[in-house]
């Protein structure tokens, strides 16, 4: 496994048809592409049909059998849109907004190690890099939301960034403990150091019982920084429309809601990789049946980060349907008074663990 | 460097730092001049790339896109009626001011030039720069990473008392 | 070098494609939807209501010291992404160093917290105070 290691995303880097870089095209086009088939079935009709359960409903049934076809339906909608722009609103940050958003929210991607046959991009600030990206997505939603020239956009948006980059602190010092743990911050190399033959005891999560509260601090931060429930003032659509792109309709709209589903899965799987071992089987060898074995290569590897991520968007859903939203005195209460003091006392103790426990 | 593709985006992220830079200055609608200092910084992080400085360049990323400006765009939006100050960017003491930037522009070439060195070193780096940068705070740097420590805590009273004491004004929000 | 370049060009590959699909997006959905605006459409949304002057108003200063207090830890985590690296060869000394740096920084968040710059405005609910009631008698002789 250590020799095929990005031996894909190599393979593809390669490929230069008349010096043309077109396999790095295709190494990029595989996350776009990713991107918008699970935000149209898993984000989409998911997450209808997920909420539509939690609330004893049956969810989109029309379109199709079980309603299958809805995705369908709703991307010809988007595409079809009459596409508004309000006379008082800016017109080029409102234009420029929804493209800054995504593609901070698809750069992000650029570090994400899919499976150990491919990376996109493997820097040697891989983690950093992706904690760092989420800054240009802050610019994007400002843009949007004052753009807009609209109140409830502007609002939603100041709200937003606030929340965001409150929340990056404690994410930041959360993620911070995984790095100290993996003494890298290579996102592949952080991978390797959790593979192993007993599958699941190998991830950090399990290494350490002090691993737990990062883990948890960066589970909830994370919620915030991608507005989800029960962080969502920023698009509370009881008291504030739909946040900052109250204004978007048609393409823009279908494009902030790809950088969102995007983001969903980028710290879904960020947590999976720093925590739960991104791309390791979580099985364990059990004497003559090995099963971490049969379950590991590049194929499986991206299997297991999918369902992982997938697993924690699942998760976020869930919360959505289950936590009354916070108010934002609560919210700020939460991040600088709950939050960052735990996030310094698991830094600390991280530190010592490391060093005084072997 | 000798890649001829790599020279092209070197040279396409300096015109995009310069004139992005350019637009901050002389934009007359503050909020463009303040979003187009996302590209300058954006530039100059793909500069510090090309000098092989990853970790330099995603710190520039972080701290001046995702605080510095986000502290701009705030500090704009939240002042009353930007949009209807005109901004005055007319020039003044054109005559002195020219002098002034002719002057300074000498002296930078004059340093620029005569200063040795501007080779490639021999050395290359080894290893990762993350680990380098580690490994030279905690040694040779130890009081300087010490001093930023406080430097910061000065920052942050400094920042949470002047806000404090401004804030007599009205809160429409 | 070439290795940290030519990853970092992946990156820029990735930004190329996510601004040419963003642009294309666009020009599809130009192509293919209809535009008929009008005066009443292209106003402001203000929920039906018509918009009373322009949203770019003043905001609470609060979350402007946010971002100030948020910059100046984003710059502590930003030193001590290097030291997570190299900190277990180093020992107890870089240890205690960090555990300095960060000290430092964390009287500071005290500091915000003790003086209340932490604090948010707090709706303060006002609960319209009931007439007096006789059935409310045995209430009030309880305590």
């Amino acid at each position: 496994m250590g020799n095929s290691l990005n031996a894909w995303s190599d393979a593809l880097a390669g490929f230069q048809p008349a010096g043309l870089p077109l396999g790095l095209l295709i190494i990029a086009a595989i996350p776009l592409v990713f991107i918008a088939l699970y935000a149209l079935t898993y984000g989409v009709y998911g997450e209808r049909k997920i909420s539509a359960f939690m609330q004893d409903r049956l969810g989109p049934m029309e379109v199709g059998k079980w309603g299958i076809l809805q995705t369908l339906a709703d991307i010809l909608k988007l595409l079809q849109k009459e596409d508004i722009v309000p006379t008082s609103a800016d017109k080029f940050l409102f234009v420029i907004g929804p493209g800054v958003l995504f593609v901070g929210s698809f750069l992000a991607f650029a570090v994400l190690p899919f499976s150990p046959a491919f990376i996109g991009a493997n820097l040697n600030v891989g983690l950093f890099f992706a904690i760092g990206i989420v800054a240009l997505e802050v610019v994007g939603i400002l843009a949007a939301g004052w753009g807009s020239n609209n109140k409830w956009s502007l609002y939603g948006a100041v709200r937003s960034v606030a929340q965001i980059v409150s929340y990056e602190i404690p994410a930041a010092i959360a993620l911070l403990c995984g790095a100290m743990m993996a003494g890298t911050l290579d996102m592949q190399q952080i991978n390797i150091l959790q593979s192993g033959t007993y599958g699941f005891a190998h991830f950090f999560l399990f290494q350490s019982p002090i691993a737990w509260l990062p883990f948890l601090i960066y589970f909830i931060a994370s919620l915030a920084e991608v507005n989800r429930a029960p962080f969502d003032i920023p698009e509370a659509e009881s008291e504030l429309v739909a946040g900052y792109f109250t204004e978007y309709s048609g393409m823009k709209f279908a494009v902030i809601f790809l950088a969102e589903y995007g983001s969903m899965f980028m710290v879904s799987a960020i947590i999976s990789i720093v925590f739960l071992g991104g791309w390791n089987s979580p099985l364990p060898n059990i004497g003559p049946i090995a099963l971490n074995d049969m379950t590991t290569g590049p194929v499986w590897g991206a299997f297991w980060i999918i369902s992982k991520g997938f697993f924690f968007i699942f998760v976020q859903m869930w919360l959505r349907w289950t936590l009354p939203r916070l108010r934002v005195d609560q919210l700020m209460y939460v991040c600088w008074k709950v939050l960052t003091p735990f996030a310094f006392v698991s830094f600390v103790l991280t530190a010592i663990w490391e060093i005084y426990v072997p | 460097m000798s890649n001829p593709t790599y020279t092209a985006i070197f040279y396409l992220f300096a015109a995009i730092t310069v004139f992005s830079a350019a637009f901050v200055v002389f934009s007359r609608n503050v909020i463009y001049s303040a979003f187009s200092l996302l590209f300058t910084f954006f530039g100059i992080a793909a500069l510090y790339v090309f000098l092989s400085a990853d970790f330099i360049a995603v710190t520039q990323v972080v701290v001046y896109v995702g605080g510095i400006l986000v502290l701009l765009l705030f500090g704009v939006m939240f002042t009353n009626n930007i949009m209807d100050t005109d901004l005055k960017t007319d020039v003044l003491h054109a005559i002195p001011g020219t002098f002034l930037f002719l002057g300074i522009l000498a002296a930078l070439l004059f340093t620029f030039y005569t200063t040795n060195g501007w080779m490639p070193s021999d050395t290359q780096l080894q290893g990762s720069v993350v680990e380098r940068i580690g490994f030279e705070t905690m040694s040779r740097y130890v009081l300087p990473f010490e001093m930023a420590s406080i430097l910061l805590l000065a920052a942050l009273i400094g920042a949470a008392f002047l806000a404090r004491y401004d804030n007599g004004g009205t809160n429409e929000h | 070098m070439d290795q940290t370049l030519s990853e970092f060009g992946n990156v820029f590959v990735f930004f190329l494609l996510g601004v040419v699909f963003v642009a294309g997006g666009y020009l599809t959905a130009r192509m293919l939807r209809p535009s008929r605006p009008n005066p009443v459409k292209t106003s402001t949304y203000e929920c039906g209501e018509e918009a009373v002057g322009s949203a770019w108003v003043k905001f609470n200063i609060r979350f402007y010291v946010v971002a100030l207090i948020f910059i100046i830890f984003d710059v502590e985590v930003v030193f001590l992404f290097p030291w997570a690296t190299v900190f277990r060869q180093l020992g107890s000394f870089a240890l205690v160093e960090a555990l300095v740096f960060a000290g430092i920084l964390i009287l500071g968040l005290v500091y915000a917290w003790v003086k209340g710059d932490l604090d948010w405005v707090r709706p303060t609910p006002s609960v319209p105070k009931m007439p007096e009631m006789p059935a409310s008698k045995s209430t009030s002789q309880r305590d």
